[in-house]
């Protein structure tokens, strides 16, 4: 018989052990799942996890490492705040592509103005766009007490349908020949989120997520707010009576996660992706819940945890075009991830303790 | 506007069958938050219900065998759920998040070989004398079985929570795990039990997407449909009866969507107004019956219906042509606006709360 007791305090070991030891049993039961996939199982691990930084070719796949962690490390910063506090905001997938279309829309609205300034406006207005979709789950729960799980996950699916009808309509390319999409803007050199060093996939996405995460570890650690956020979630009763305001916290933990949301679409639809079109969403925002959690919600570990993850995705990649690995696999990996860290996560909160039949 | 084309008993008969998905996965959420579980991870077992019913019908040439499997496989996924919140004593939130990425992912790498092939038909019922009623016939008694498998879920759902010893039992776990414990109820079988009901009953629901509603499997089918059976579950204020309301509003709206874009009809400004009335109608209607009590500025209310009359007036006549992108977003902010009129239930005492029974 197997008996759990509550840690007076979470297990300091354990809750940086977790999230390694739930890297590796996905790679165990992964490598099981593409066994039964017909695949060699050491050999799709290794493609996955090590291929994209040691291999032969790896030079053009670091690069990658950066342009697909970059969004994912921006979001979870933003998240985890909301995510420490209780304040659930899952809809950052559709903040991403708002904040996507606000910023390709200023920069297609000056194009073809040359001018220093054009960029500095797109990032505003991006993070504006994507923070102002983020409050607005967040003030219908303050106003209304609506949950912000639903609210925020429904306007996913209406952002989804925006992208479609502005790639369609207004943001069309009017010289795209009837194709859907918007103009290329990496085309356009004021609104371009060019690489800043050449070959090292170093975008301006990257430095806002290195900024992100130095700005929320110090928030965190030094600042007041961050000192609410923590005892928000870890004592609700006892915030109240701290004079946390429970309606403040909720809309400054949406907009921000929004804004950052935003950024990273911004940056993404400006840069990488380079233009609007039905397509442009890939799941970050989804991913980037998993990013949180395996980061512990702390801005350091979510570094860490989005550079596994955009590994999981270019790893995934090659594994899909040299191996036949199917991209569903892929996903499925992400959300076996997920599990695993859940599962594991008890050790750092409770105590096993084995017990005697005899005793019991 | 032209709305001739669109056929009022077509409408409401398809209307039945657009609510039917969502239903059968919102009354088995209904019976898990019953029982103080919240299991965010509706959208990946209605997929993955969905996929597991769709090969099952097609492998077997039976839909009956598919909607048991696909019964089997979303109540398979839920035991992972459960697994993980109950034993493991995980965060239900964050764990409902995993099941539905998890069930995404696995739903698309088992539906590979399944793209485009059509489903095993699944003939109508054309229940004898009832059916042949005119009007009411065709709307409610020429369906599929399904539809009425769903119904027939939920009034057994409504009997087993008010009629029945275990139903009591259920939801004393629900309002209070720790006195449900202290009283020598089973908190942890009680609520696997239900998480796998939920499970099944969302896999039924996936199923009859991929099985009768399309009839075809795609990836990501679900669109958000177990999320809207989420909050169709608070809309309901966790009652049976009042899920079938809110599953054929719901219904509603996504059929009355699909058809104006099938009949090409233009959007009249006007209607913005006017649903803003409606809205002040049925506030002071929730009022009057004292569904959702609140200190109501009736002053400002007459104010603000007058200023909708002119802008209504202001915008007769002016018409804008309905684009596909945009009607397609109506269900997901009817969902926002039906939580933000209704949202004034009490859920569940222990509601997504871990349980832990200190020895």
């Amino acid at each position: 018989m197997i008996a759990l007791d509550k840690r007076p305090q979470p297990s300091r070991a354990w809750s940086y052990a977790a999230p390694v030891l739930a890297v590796v049993l996905t790679m165990l039961v992964g490598g099981i799942l593409f066994a039964a996939l017909g695949k060699n199982p050491v050999e799709v691990i290794r493609t996955i996890f090590l291929d994209p930084l040691f291999s032969k070719n790896a030079w053009f796949y670091r690069p990658q490492l950066l342009i697909k962690g970059a969004p994912l490390v921006l979001i979870a910063v933003g998240l985890s705040f909301g995510f420490r506090a209780g304040i659930w905001n899952i809809g950052a997938e559709g903040q991403y592509i708002i904040g996507a279309l606000c910023g390709a829309a200023v920069g297609l609205a000056f194009h073809p103005m040359e001018s220093w300034l054009v960029f500095p406006m797109m990032i505003v207005a991006g993070a504006i766009g994507g923070g102002l979709w983020g409050l607005i789950p967040g003030i219908l729960k303050v106003r209304f007490g609506t949950n912000e799980i639903l609210v925020s996950l429904m306007l996913v699916y209406v952002a989804e349908s925006l992208l479609a009808a502005m790639a369609l309509g207004p943001l069309k390319n009017p010289e795209g020949m009837g194709f859907p999409g918007s103009r290329n803007l990496s085309q356009y050199p004021s609104a371009a989120n060019l690489e800043l060093i050449s070959g090292s996939g170093m975008h301006w996405g990257v430095v806002a997520a290195l900024i992100a995460v130095i700005f929320a570890y110090v928030l965190l650690a030094r600042h007041i707010f961050g000192f609410q956020v923590r005892l928000a979630g870890q004592a609700p009763r006892a915030a109240r009576f701290a004079g946390v305001n429970p309606a403040r916290m909720i809309l400054i933990c949406m907009g921000l996660s929004g804004a950052l949301a935003g950024l990273a679409g911004m940056f993404e639809v400006s840069g990488p992706a380079g233009q609007v079109t039905i397509d442009f969403n890939v799941g970050y925002g989804f991913t980037a819940i998993i990013v949180a959690f395996l980061g512990r919600l702390h801005p350091v570990g979510i570094l860490l945890a989005g550079a596994v993850m955009a590994l999981t995705y270019i790893g995934g990649g090659i594994a899909q075009s040299n191996l036949g690995l199917p991209a569903a696999a892929i996903s499925l990996l992400q959300g076996m991830l997920l599990f695993f860290l859940l599962a594991v996560d008890v050790l750092t909160h409770y105590r096993v303790r084995f017990l005697n039949k005899a005793v019991a | 506007m032209d709305l001739s084309a669109i056929n009022p008993i077509l409408l409401l008969a398809s209307l039945m069958v657009a609510a039917t998905p969502i239903l059968l996965a919102a009354v088995g959420e209904l019976v898990v938050e019953r029982a103080g579980v919240l299991n965010l991870g509706v959208e990946g077992m209605m997929i993955t219900g969905a996929v597991c019913g769709f090969i099952i019908a097609v492998a077997t040439g039976s839909p009956w065998l598919g909607f048991i499997g696909a019964a089997v496989g979303g109540a398979m996924l839920s035991l992972l759920f459960g697994l993980l919140t109950q034993f493991l004593l995980s965060n239900q939130v964050a764990t409902g998040l995993a099941l539905t990425l998890f069930g995404l992912g696995l739903s698309a790498l088992m539906g590979q070989g399944y793209l485009g092939i059509r489903a095993p038909a699944f003939p109508d019922w054309h229940i004898p004398f009832l059916g042949d009623i005119p009007v009411i016939g065709p709307i409610v008694f020429q369906h599929d079985p399904m539809v009425y498998v769903g119904v027939l879920i939920v009034a057994g759902v409504w009997f087993f929570l008010n009629r029945t010893r275990a139903g009591l039992i259920l939801r004393a776990v629900g309002e209070n795990h720790d006195a449900a414990h202290a009283l020598g109820y089973h908190v942890r079988r009680t609520r696997m039990l239900a998480i796998m009901f939920g499970g099944a009953c969302a896999g039924l629901g996936g199923a009859y997407l991929s099985l009768v509603r399309v009839p075809q499997w795609t990836e990501g089918m679900t669109a958000g449909a177990g999320w809207i059976a989420l909050a169709i579950v608070v809309f309901a204020s966790w009652k049976p009866i009042r899920l079938v309301l809110g599953a054929y509003l719901f219904g509603g709206v996504t059929v009355l969507q699909l058809n104006l874009q099938a009949a090409g009809a233009v959007f009249p400004l006007e209607i913005i107004p006017n649903t803003m009335l409606v809205g002040v109608i049925l506030v002071i209607l929730l009022q009057v019956l004292n569904l959702r009590r609140q200190n109501i500025n009736y002053w400002k209310l007459l104010m603000f219906s007058i200023l909708c009359a002119i802008i209504s007036i202001a915008l007769h006549g002016i018409t804008v042509p309905f684009k596909v992108e945009y009607l397609s977003m109506s269900p997901y902010l009817a969902t926002i606006a039906v939580l933000v009129i209704m949202s004034a239930g009490r859920a569940p005492g222990s509601l997504g709360r871990i349980f832990h029974a200190a020895r």
